[in-house]
């Protein structure tokens, strides 16, 4: 099935309680697909077309303010416009997951495949000192597998969690192996483990409240500093990547995504001609597997970042490697997707001096 | 005359008290404002009805932001102008709850009206309470949709032309026409009267959620002396001799 297919098939089945979205190219068939299989009647999951994103992401506030797994999905501008509700739900620590499956920008864009939301994704977006935990699927089985991942990481941590995947991972076919299905949490089960969720005050509580307002600036500087530890911790704990070939490398791509997909056939031509090049493909991008890049960086000649973009993760990369190794920057952008010969090109050229 | 002491407070001579839904913080408003007085309208319709544990409020953005330090159930505190998209998704994952967003004429008719017109056409189910008081209260004093044609505001200093300002907004007569809605009202707090009939219409408001038929939807005219620079008296006066013309008090809607 399609990736945006794969998203709806997994929503439902890891129980998720509501679907708010708002129609845009290239991953309606997330909306699409949901009402198709109408999950209000098998599972009593809500699914609701909204009159914008600003909307959608507001539905978002709500319904995870009472506790409950929502969840959106959008491309870009559609991404954009959810940056102030984005901004709103880390403030007040609510958890959602929003899936992007991008496209290229700025503006109304392009409606093909990029990676050009790498900054409003992992860099926040909107305003304010926070995160989104981002995961990057580079198949249709990821798609689907992040959907629970996202959501357990975001009520781990209550934090907004995103799926950043692109318009060729959402389009594209492959097989994919779906879990059975699981119970949606009752009302009940919310209140006991969500004990800081809007679901009604009983006797037995003070009454809760979802907030992101602080008017005394030195108590938002201890919450904002409480936000920190949080970041930290999933510095720690959270960082997920999957590295191939780097043991004998002389040179290293770091892509995720589309790109990590293309780049691992660049890596076979390129071995082919007798160059060394391994494979780092981040699957998280916040938390970003910065000691990992160190690590590896540390005994290469060079590092080739490969991004459907002018360049944005790759400043991350070279943050990493602190300037001790050469990194450079290899991407079509605007909509276009480069090649394998173009990707092994371009290292041989940038990074073997062509 | 006999001196007033403390033993009259016995329970046989109680007629009023303080609302058990309202908290015992002291409110932020003006004197003279009109958010109180619908705070405590709000929370005796709650105490009233028996649903406090089954209320979850929206606050907006705007002076009555805080209200949830006030009346004691669980709240969402919203962005600016999106309380009807949290009040949609809260209502319609827990619909065993009463759903109330509160909200001004800057939240609910500038920044937020797309969410205001799509949750009443929805017909989602929830009390929608819009205070309307023709000015940007928290920012201090700024020209709202509601403003009034020659009413003065810091953004237009020289009184609202609407050939360069545009014209005020009746968002509830909007709302109204619209399929969703089931009942739609305009009341007002100025009087002992006024303030009798808008416990009504929240009232009326919360039990027709009963039914699950909709929207309803309580416009409250109310003053903000120290936006429109008067003491309350003469707000009040105003209100009536300018704002009820323009902004007809009444029931609208009731289906």
């Amino acid at each position: 099935m399609k990736g945006n297919e794969a998203i709806a098939e997994a929503a439902i089945r890891c129980g998720a309680d509501g679907y708010f979205g708002y129609p845009i190219t290239p991953q309606s068939e997330v909306m699409e697909k949901l009402m198709e299989l109408q999950p209000w009647n098998s599972t009593g999951m809500v699914v609701l077309q909204a009159e914008s994103e600003t909307a959608s992401i507001n539905m978002l506030y709500g319904g995870a303010g009472c506790g409950k797994r929502v969840m959106t999905s959008s491309s870009s501008p559609g991404i954009s416009l959810m940056q102030e509700g984005l901004s709103y739900m880390a403030g007040a620590e609510l958890p959602c997951l929003v899936v992007n499956v991008v496209r290229g920008g700025p503006g109304l864009g392009t409606i093909q495949p990029s990676q050009s939301d790498y900054f409003q994704s992992v860099k926040g977006g909107g305003h304010g000192d926070y995160k989104l935990i981002v995961l990057a699927p580079a198949s249709v089985q990821e798609m689907a597998d992040f959907v629970e991942l996202g959501f357990d990481l975001a009520f781990k941590y209550r934090n907004p969690a995103m799926i950043l995947s692109d318009g060729m991972i959402g389009q594209m076919m492959e097989k994919v192996e779906l879990k059975p299905q699981q119970k949606r949490w009752t009302d009940e089960e919310v209140a006991q483990m969500h004990p800081w969720a809007t679901t009604g005050k009983p006797e037995s509580r003070d009454y809760n409240i979802i907030t992101s307002v602080e008017l005394d600036s030195e108590a938002h500087e201890k919450f904002n500093h409480r936000l920190q530890v949080k970041y930290r911790e999933l510095e720690e704990k959270e960082v997920r990547f999957e590295t191939t070939d780097v043991d004998d490398a002389d040179y290293l791509i770091v892509a995720y995504g589309s790109s990590a997909r293309i780049s691992a056939a660049a890596i076979e031509i390129l071995r082919e001609k007798g160059i060394k090049v391994g494979l780092l493909r981040p699957i998280t991008l916040y938390p970003f597997p910065t000691k990992e890049i160190q690590r590896l960086g540390a005994k290469m000649k060079g590092i080739l970042s490969v991004e459907m973009s002018s360049g944005q993760m790759v400043e991350d990369v070279r943050l990493a490697v602190e300037g001790k190794v050469k990194v450079e920057h290899f991407g079509r952008y605007g909509g276009v997707v480069h090649s394998p010969d173009e990707v092994a090109e371009a290292l041989e050229q940038k990074l073997i001096g062509g | 005359m006999a001196e007033i002491t403390e033993d009259i407070k016995v329970a046989e001579n109680i007629v009023h008290k303080k609302s058990s839904v309202l908290t015992d913080k002291v409110m932020h408003y003006c004197p003279g404002c009109s958010h109180g007085v619908v705070h405590k309208l709000l929370a005796e319709v709650i105490e009233e009805m028996g649903i406090q544990d089954k209320t979850i409020g929206v606050a907006p953005v705007g002076c009555s932001v805080f209200i949830y330090n006030y009346l004691a159930i669980d709240w969402q505190e919203a962005a600016h102008g999106r309380a009807p998209a949290l009040g949609t998704a809260i209502s319609r994952l827990r619909p065993d709850r009463y759903v109330v967003t509160y909200q001004g004429d800057g939240d609910l008719a500038a920044i937020g009206t797309a969410e205001t017109i799509h949750a009443c056409n929805r017909g989602e189910n929830m009390v929608m309470i819009f205070i309307n008081n023709g000015i940007y209260g928290m920012t201090g004093g700024q020209m709202a949709p509601t403003t009034l044609e020659g009413m003065k505001a810091s953004t237009c200093p020289f009184g609202r032309d609407p050939k360069t300002d545009g014209n005020p907004l009746k968002i509830t007569e909007i709302v109204a026409q619209l399929p969703g809605t089931n009942f739609v009202t305009r009341q007002a707090v100025h009087t002992a009267a006024a303030v009798r009939r808008t416990k009504k219409a929240i009232r009326k408001a919360f039990e027709k959620q009963k039914d699950k038929t909709g929207t309803s939807f309580v416009e409250v005219v109310s003053t903000c002396n120290s936006g429109w620079k008067m003491n309350p008296v003469d707000s009040n006066n105003w209100m009536e001799e300018n704002m009820f013309p323009f902004y007809p008090l009444g029931d609208i809607k009731d289906v």
